[in-house]
């Protein structure tokens, strides 16, 4: 019996050995990334131990901490906190951080590497360490406005500065209020998540970088960006535009919204088409081109690419295998199309900047505490999608929509707009969403919005022009300052 | 006198004494440092843990010197420690409790360390009376079959309509006059008695080999009674009580008893092979097992609901790190049932990775000794005695630390000697206590006066 007691002994001493071995694994290898996952409290409880850094849109503080009584040192607050929540996220003792809060949180809690000599000096001179503080691209009049207009409704906006992709405006709707997050007290943590959860429409998605909808006629730039750059086509050239058009190798047949031919004896020029949103010219235009070409040009506006803001956006998809038909409906923004609204906003921002697409990015800098700049953006490029010259084509194409085309709505006084509208269908049902992107000015672009309307509260009709123009007329005029 | 007697075998109490000593005062001064990190003071409770185990010890040292004196030194200062190591984590636990209840503005909770220290005193006379009462392990064998019907009648007790009570969803509890008891942890030691008796009298006969397979005997098919038997009993308690812990536990423990009886690898594979078998079948019938194996498969998938216990205590292994945050300094509170269930986690981030596999080498050494005095034993019954008593134990840490460290899927098994609760420290104190003295019996000096045959054929041997 004993060489069996012997040998049951040795099974036991490898079953301790593997313990040993999965502790060391879990403790030592594995800790650094189980510690940086979302939902471990402890790093947050640390963090509330010491003074947090701010966030800032210019000199405004829209995140920020400010000492308390109780055993969490400082309580974390914040400045319109809806209105910037898609942006700032949240940073709960209970649920973790989110946002630039999470992304950020090394810096803003003080334990970045980059705050060593600060935090050396800190500590010689005996002062509480604290963290340092991000500085937003976010336009403060922008966001305002952005949020205003969209208050009641489903929807998001986002802003881009053309020249170096920094994100201007960056609104969800609904949205949260991430101070409701921050406090104290669990228990009202926890009531606030859970009927935020129980919200069908979703206030904790992050809408204008993850939520992706079918871009509908706004996809068309993309379309028109491609025919223009094949060179076999130009702003004149006259392509058919009936008023319904029978898809090859299929039974489907695209009708205009008018229920019209969009020109005479069935034929229309490029402008015309993109002023009054020809289905079936782009369809026809698409399929000329080919689903390839599409794809090659979706992708260089950023289309099945994930960018860092730094916040991860979700990818905006173009299908990856098309037949003439689905190419017709791909190039008019339907089939599988899905896009962000960042993503259309990048589209018309490649447009606005001669055809180079920035790198969207919304931290403008990091400052130490002692307000030392420890770094600021870089504008990169991150794709030259157009020549200039057929940028500046497709810009005045543009402009037309909005001087005499569909996108009337988006028209200011004393500065010329350049627009497209889109309304698309999430399903075969009536049109469900609205959207609108726009570029001001068009002599001097210093910015490219784009708006999406999910659900506009009950109006029965959801219409690019009527709903999302508007909105991004008012965004661009706040940033022009005009 | 005896040692005169014996020609000279020391008992080694003099070795146990330092090593108490040693233990009481490494436990008390983690226990001081708990206090000092937080509340920078000494309280009350550290000098009636440390005078009460203190004067707990001495008792059951002075015990084993009077009547279990060649017991085995190191078994005691083992226990000593790691009870004393759990009484410090659930005194920082009561901390972090209090620090809670004045964050709230709610009345403080009860200091659950002196419950723990009561039931360590009960457990300690327990001890005592094992020692006392149970002068030869023998005699126990004369009890096998009544200790069998007391384990399986423990066993299904939390079945009783009345006083069983079902507790995080597993139906393993006692509820009398307000107090719980798991009597699973008791049917522990009587299967173990049971089990040791049994194969003690059926060795032989299952010992037959049928035919070879590959080198290994296999049984014949009338022996695998007992076996089918008890798989049919461990599947039974998952299905009613819902706890995959004990069932694996007790299959386990018979398969190894089964091998070490019959020195017939045949039986291992076979009850391998049946637990594959009984996993596989309760992954698909039980809802429950199911829902184990998915969470430690992918906690991270479940952290907000059914993961959420796995998932908070990998959080709290991963900030302990290698050398763990301090005693006092971590949040070990974050931690669903800290002080009993996932003790191993609050232990893993405050004492670190060193202070685990310091625990870890701990029980190493109790089943060591254990598996040591089963070898020693000169008769059948005290070897396979020990050796399950031993295999239980090893076993126990093994599923309930791997199943906290998401080595194994998680069960509902407590930590020996640390976790907060009753019934399991008594239990393990007992086991001990057998332990203890079967050692003494293997190494005590044959009675020369009683049979002065045996003595002389002793002298002739030698």
């Amino acid at each position: 019996m004993n060489r069996q007691i012997q040998r049951i002994g040795a099974v036991f001493a490898l079953l301790f050995v593997a313990l040993l071995v999965n502790l060391t694994v879990i403790q030592v290898f594995q800790a650094p990334s189980i510690r940086a996952r979302a939902g471990n409290s402890r790093v947050l409880l640390r963090d509330y131990q010491k003074k947090r850094g701010p966030i800032m849109v210019g000199t405004l503080p829209v995140a920020y901490s400010i000492p308390t009584t109780d055993q969490l040192k400082y309580l974390r607050l914040y400045g319109n906190g809806p209105m910037y929540a898609s942006a700032t996220g949240f940073f709960s003792m209970v649920y973790g951080a989110t946002g630039l809060e999470r992304i950020e949180n090394d810096l803003l809690s003080g334990n970045d590497p980059r705050l060593f000599v600060n935090r050396l000096g800190q500590l010689i001179a005996g002062r509480e360490p604290q963290g340092g503080t991000v500085v937003l691209t976010l336009n403060a009049k922008a966001q305002e406005v952005a949020f205003k207009a969209l208050a009641g409704k489903v929807g998001a906006v986002a802003a881009i500065d053309p020249a170096t992709g920094a994100i201007l405006a960056l609104v969800q709707s609904p949205s949260f209020d991430p101070a409701l997050l921050s406090s104290h007290d669990p228990a009202a943590i926890r009531t606030y998540y859970d009927s935020l959860l129980k919200d069908p429409n979703q206030p904790l998605l992050n809408r204008p970088l993850v939520s992706v909808d079918p871009p509908g006629s706004t996809f068309k730039l993309v379309t028109l960006a491609a025919a223009l750059e094949s060179g076999n086509y130009t702003k004149d050239s006259l392509i058919p535009g009936p008023a319904s058009l029978k898809l090859p190798q299929s039974t489907h047949v695209l009708h205009n919204w008018s229920g019209s031919p969009c020109g005479p004896n069935n034929k229309t020029t490029l402008a015309n088409a993109l002023n009054i949103s020809c289905n079936t010219a782009f369809a026809w235009l698409g399929m000329q081109v080919g689903g390839d070409a599409l794809r090659t040009q979706a992708e260089k506006f950023g289309f099945d690419s994930s960018f860092s803001v730094p916040m991860r956006t979700a990818i905006s998809r173009f299908p990856a295998t098309l037949d003439p038909p689905t190419t017709a409906m791909a190039a008019i923004g339907q089939f599988d199309d899905r896009a962000t609204v960042l993503q259309m906003a990048l589209v018309g921002a490649g447009i606005a900047n001669g055809g180079v697409v920035m790198s969207p990015y919304l931290v403008r800098e990091v400052r130490a505490p002692d307000l030392t700049i420890l770094q600021s953006a870089q504008p990169t490029i991150f794709s030259r999608a157009m020549t200039a010259a057929n940028a500046a084509t497709e810009l005045h194409m543009m402009q037309a929509v909005v001087d005499i085309g569909t996108g009337s709505n988006a028209q200011i006084r004393g500065a010329a707009i350049a627009g497209k509208t889109g309304t698309a269908q999430t399903g075969n049902a009536a049109p469900s969403v609205a959207w609108f992107v726009g570029i001001g000015s068009v002599d001097n672009p210093r910015v490219a919005v784009a708006v999406v309307i999910e659900d506009a509260g009950g109006q029965v009709e959801i219409s690019g022009n009527r709903l999302a123009a508007p909105i991004a007329r008012d965004v661009i005029k706040a940033i022009l300052g005009l | 006198m005896k040692r005169s007697l014996s020609g000279g075998i020391p008992t080694r109490r003099n070795t146990e004494l330092a090593l108490l000593v040693l233990a009481v005062a490494l436990g008390m001064l983690a226990y001081a440092q708990v206090s000092l990190a937080t509340d920078g003071r000494l309280p009350h409770s550290f000098w009636i843990v440390g005078a009460g185990m203190g004067l707990l010890v001495l008792i059951a040292h002075i015990t084993l010197r009077l009547r279990a004196p060649y017991a085995d030194p190191i078994l005691l200062p083992a226990v000593v420690l790691l009870n004393l190591l759990g009484l410090t984590m659930i005194h920082r636990l009561d901390i972090a409790d209090a620090q809670r209840a004045v964050r709230n503005g709610t009345k403080p909770p009860a200091l659950e360390v002196y419950a723990q220290l009561t039931w360590t005193t009960l457990a300690v006379f327990l001890f005592i009376a094992v020692v006392f009462v149970v002068r030869d392990h023998r005699r126990l064998q004369r009890f096998t079959y009544i200790s069998m019907l007391l384990g399986i009648g423990l066993l299904l007790s939390p079945l009783t309509p009345g006083i069983g009570a079902t507790i995080n969803g597993a139906t393993l509890w006692l509820r009398v006059a307000g107090f719980s008891f798991q009597p699973a942890e008791l049917a522990k030691v009587m299967l173990t008695i049971f089990f040791a008796g049994y194969l003690v009298m059926k060795r032989d006969s299952l010992a037959i080999v049928r035919a070879k397979v590959l080198g290994v005997g296999i049984p014949r098919g009338r022996d695998l009674g007992p076996l089918v038997v008890i798989w049919f009993a461990s599947l039974g308690t998952l299905f009613f009580e819902h706890d995959v812990g004990i069932a694996a536990l007790f299959f386990g423990l018979f398969v190894a008893l089964l091998y070490v009886a019959t020195e017939r690898r045949g039986w291992l594979v076979i009850g391998f092979i049946m637990f594959l078998l009984g996993g596989g079948l309760a992954y698909a019938a039980f809802g429950h097992v199911a829902v184990r194996f998915e969470i430690w498969w992918n906690p991270w998938a479940h952290q907000a609901t059914t993961g959420y216990q796995l998932v908070q205590s990998l959080f709290a292994l991963a900030s302990g790190g290698l050398t763990g945050a301090g005693l006092g300094q971590g949040y070990p509170q974050l931690v669903p049932f800290a002080k009993s269930d996932f003790i191993t986690a609050a232990i893993g981030e405050e004492l670190g990775l060193t202070g685990l596999m310091a625990i870890l080498v701990l029980y190493a050494i109790i089943v060591e000794r254990g598996l040591r005095t089963a070898i020693a034993s000169r008769d059948p019954f005290g070897t396979l005695l020990a050796a399950g008593l031993s295999f239980v134990t090893a076993l126990q840490v093994f599923l309930v630390v791997g199943g906290v460290t998401r080595l194994i899927p998680l069960t509902g098994l407590t930590t020996p000697f640390l976790a907060a609760g009753g019934s399991s420290l008594i239990v393990n104190w007992m086991i001990i206590a057998l332990l203890l003295r079967i050692s003494d019996r293997n190494r005590r000096p044959q009675d020369i006066a009683k049979t002065p045959d045996e003595s002389l054929t002793q002298v002739i041997r030698l």
